[in-house]
């Protein structure tokens, strides 16, 4: 690289950082006037503070009982379209369907926030005396999440020789036999990346949640209305664990992947 | 003026984020395997982080008496106002969206086959030419795929100008908010104006479509 | 012919987006032969091989087995295996698995597996390669594999879909040798379909010669080369130069304006026919040794010959000689009766065999074309 390119690369890496570095640190601020802008000493009492909010750690269920959920039936229905999609022959009809999947993802959260709203506010008033919350959240997060897995099991489904499942049919597999034998192993990769995608998006998602919650509150939710507080450094500590969790994992999964890449060159650098 | 001011400050925010996100996608296309993997991963790892925490990250930095304007104060320069302003807010769309521009830009850009400038450097292109005449065209449908998944989500937040904007720069999407959860509940009139939102969008999308292959979309958000 | 045939397909009729593939298609194999369906890409050589695997059901006709009609026995419950065209090798087992993969199915029992396995891998010549990675495979070595994997089902019909069409020239030569090796062996009836010709000769005992969804002729490699029935046949088998003739008399055709003695027979007086001459059949004389003559206007070294293109009076014709000719001289062509081959008038006369527009690199065009059309096809 040259020198330029470093300087910029480096300044815009500078503009997507500092601003958490500067949540990070402040959230190890020792100060009794709760300053967001005076690094006044070291200090851990926004993180003891933090595991002793009952709201927060409520949240922290919900959210996580939710992502599991939406992520789990998301997966196998958008798998189940996706496999369903890649079967039709009719281009026509095939490109429509792929919009109306693909719609949702497009649309604008806040639309699909207030009409999944106005859905459950319809659906529960006319079953009587129901009111948002778990499930009509889980139901919200199953929605945005299902066309994000078969966006990408689909890509599998298309790189598969179609011949495979032929091929296995061939070989004396029922067609049930064959899908579960060789069709599913060769789209797992792009269904566990489905069900990745899906976890986070739930875990992450505010505007969607925003509306459908009722009074439930989930992670993201409760950031919001501590943001509307002003003033909170719960919400540094907070950040700075998600922050380095992530990380952790994201490292852990780069980790994997390059020694199971290494593995692999090893084993068939032995056999030949 | 809510309609026109979003679609406004949307487009404002579109367009740095591609001033800004495509030299760097290029830098990044341009490095070596191991260094571009953990490149990609650092402009992903903002993502990973809520957007509300990061919005409330620029509110600590900007407000008047935020870190920016005590440093100010300590080197004697005078202060800044630069919260609730629309500045701020074109500030916050562009922090937040900026890497689903460069992922796809990226994208595209690293797909593209090498010996296709060196042809053209060798049919006597200059630098410049092989950019415009080469590069850039081959890039289109990352730039198109970026666009869109920044334009869609900035033309209709409702967050990053509450919390960056104050009172006084709303967007449709808090009009939309308001008419739901806040205090001019109206239904019927938030819906109204979710649909007009939804069909404006779909009609920007259906134009950007005209230059896409439509194959490209979300393949950024990719892992 | 009072024999049971293994396959056998009666009037079968299949379309896809209301375009018809096979028109009324009968066919019959008997066991232990080694079938060609030899065709251009689009005439339904790969769909039949399909309604035999069962992947395809025909909209008429029925299909038999040993004289058994399995028109709804799915493809799991049919006694054959296929190799397909790109092997659809499953990418998550090795080598091992995948040819272990049919008798894990049925339930054998893994003592019978291995050696099974072992000996179908001795025989394809991929001893040690049973744990290897099957994506890390040459495209040779991969086919082998989808040839153990099929064989090890010991299947009574084995269908070739193009196996030999992703190899390089070299490497299909001795695939062709050994898969012709492998079919004498085990006995098995093998029903292989290709585009290319040579192949098809070289290696069946019958050639089912398609075009549009017909069999356009069925025989063995000579009958199909020195006895086609018309014009398709005679241009897609080898070069031909094909002419208007008329059939005086028996044994005496009249075409290129003169009389010639044939060894032909049986037609009415004065029909119109459709006349073959091989162009490696023709000896090249002194212009004036014999009546028909005329000026070269091209010459190809083609390493074994020359290609030599003719213009007599104002029909072209191709000889491949071994002897060089000047272009621009004037030499007479000689025909013996026997390289005379008369054929009856067919749809396809007057669309082949003259070679006025030809050229090596059209040819080549073409070959791709279809090549890629073969690739759509396959889609189906």
């Amino acid at each position: 690289m040259k020198v330029a390119s470093k300087v910029y690369t480096f300044l815009v890496f500078l503009f997507l950082y500092a601003p958490i570095f500067v949540l990070i640190i402040f959230s190890f601020n020792d100060s009794d006037t709760m300053s967001r802008s005076v690094f006044s000493g070291f200090s851990l009492r926004w993180y003891a503070r933090l595991f002793e909010d009952r709201m927060i750690m409520d949240a922290l269920k919900n959210t996580l009982i939710i992502a599991v959920v939406a992520a789990a039936v998301a997966t196998v229905l958008g798998t189940v379209a996706a496999i369903g999609l890649n079967g039709i022959r009719n281009k026509w009809v095939r490109r429509m369907m792929m919009n109306v999947t693909n719609l949702p993802m497009v649309n604008p959260e806040i639309v699909t926030g207030v009409s999944l709203m106005l859905l459950f506010v319809f659906v529960a008033q006319s079953l009587g005396g129901l009111s948002l919350g778990m499930l009509s959240l889980i139901l919200a997060h199953i929605t945005f999440c299902t066309p994000y897995v078969v966006l990408s099991v689909l890509p599998k489904l298309r790189q598969m020789d179609p011949h495979l499942y032929e091929a296995a049919q061939d070989l004396g597999c029922d067609p049930r036999r064959a899908f579960f034998k060789v069709v599913l192993p060769e789209i797992m990769p792009g269904i566990v990346t489905g069900m990745i995608m899906a976890f986070t998006l739930s875990i992450d998602d505010f505007i969607i949640s925003y509306f459908t919650s009722g009074t439930t509150q989930t992670l993201p939710i409760y950031i919001y209305s501590m943001t509307r507080k002003r003033v909170s450094p719960e919400i540094n500590a907070l950040s700075t664990l998600l922050f380095v969790a992530v990380l952790f994992l994201l490292v852990i999964v780069n980790l994997r992947q390059a020694r199971d890449k290494r593995a692999q060159e090893r084993k068939e650098g032995l056999e030949s | 003026m809510f309609f026109l001011r979003s679609i406004w400050l949307g487009a404002i925010a579109t367009g740095i984020c591609l001033l800004v996100g495509y030299p760097l996608a290029y830098i990044i296309s341009r490095t070596g395997a191991r260094v571009q993997s953990v490149l990609v991963m650092l402009v992903m790892l903002p993502m990973w982080m809520n957007f509300l925490l990061r919005t409330y990250a620029w509110m600590t930095l900007l407000e008047d008496n935020g870190i920016i304007n005590t440093a100010l104060a300590t080197l004697g320069l005078p202060k800044l106002h630069m919260i609730n302003t629309s500045g701020a807010v074109v500030l916050g769309m562009v922090y937040n969206y900026i890497p689903y521009m460069i992922l796809p830009l990226y994208s595209a850009l690293a797909k593209m086959d090498h010996s296709v400038i060196e042809a053209a450097q060798d049919l006597g292109a200059n630098q410049r030419r092989v950019f415009t005449k080469v590069i850039f065209p081959l890039s289109m449908p990352g730039v198109i795929s970026g666009i869109t998944m920044v334009f869609v989500p900035a033309v209709s937040t409702f967050i990053i100008s509450k919390m960056l904007g104050g009172g006084s720069n709303l967007l449709i999407g808090d009009l939309i908010d308001m008419q739901f959860l806040g205090s001019a509940y109206n239904p019927n009139l938030g819906s109204a104006i979710s649909l007009v939102l939804m069909v404006l969008i779909l009609i920007c999308m259906g134009i950007m479509n005209q230059f896409d292959d439509g194959e490209t979309r979300g393949g950024g958000l990719m892992i | 012919m009072g024999e049971t045939p293994i396959i056998e397909l009666k009037n079968i009729a299949v379309s896809f987006d209301g375009e018809a593939v096979l028109k009324d298609f009968n066919l019959r194999i008997r066991g232990g032969e080694f079938v060609t369906l030899l065709g251009p890409s689009g005439c339904g050589k790969t769909t039949t091989l399909r309604i035999v695997g069962g992947f395809v059901h025909p909209d008429q006709g029925d299909v038999f087995f040993n004289g058994q009609k399995i028109n709804d026995v799915p493809p799991h419950k049919r006694e054959v295996n296929t190799i397909f065209q790109k092997y659809a090798l499953f990418p998550h087992l090795n080598v091992y698995d995948n040819v272990a993969f049919g008798m894990r199915v049925h339930g054998k029992s893994e003592k019978e597996i291995k050696s099974t396995v072992k000996n179908m891998l001795n025989m394809v010549n991929l001893n040690g390669f049973a744990h290897r990675n099957v994506n890390r495979l040459s495209g040779g070595q991969q086919q082998r594999v989808a040839i153990a994997r099929a064989l090890a089902n010991h299947p009574k019909v084995l269908l070739l879909d193009e196996p030999l069409g992703a190899l390089d020239l070299k490497l299909r030569k001795d695939m062709q040798a050994e898969l012709k090796k492998i079919q004498q062996q085990t006995g098995i009836t093998f029903i292989f379909v290709t585009h290319d010709q040579e192949e098809a000769l070289s290696m069946s005992d019958t050639v089912v010669v398609m075009d549009k969804g017909e069999i356009q002729q069925i025989g063995s490699p000579q009958d199909i080369y020195n006895e086609p029935k018309n014009a398709f046949v005679a241009d897609f088998i080898g070069e031909s130069n094909i002419l208007d003739g008329v059939m005086v008399d028996d044994y005496l055709a009249e075409f290129a304006g003169q009389r010639f003695r044939c060894v032909d027979k049986g037609f009415a007086k004065n029909e119109p026919v459709d006349v073959v001459i091989r162009p490696e059949d023709i000896d090249v004389v002194a212009p004036d040794e014999s009546p028909l003559s005329g000026v070269v206007t091209s010459v190809t070294f083609k390493g074994v010959h020359y290609e030599i293109i003719v213009d007599v009076a104002g029909f072209k014709w191709m000889i491949q000689s071994t002897d060089f000719q000047e272009e621009g001289s004037k030499i007479g062509l000689l025909l013996q009766p026997d390289d005379i081959h008369i054929m009856k008038k067919s749809e396809y006369s007057g669309m082949f065999g003259d070679y006025t527009t030809f050229s090596d690199e059209m040819d080549e065009d073409i070959l791709a074309s279809q090549r890629e059309e073969a690739e759509e096809e396959d889609e189906i």
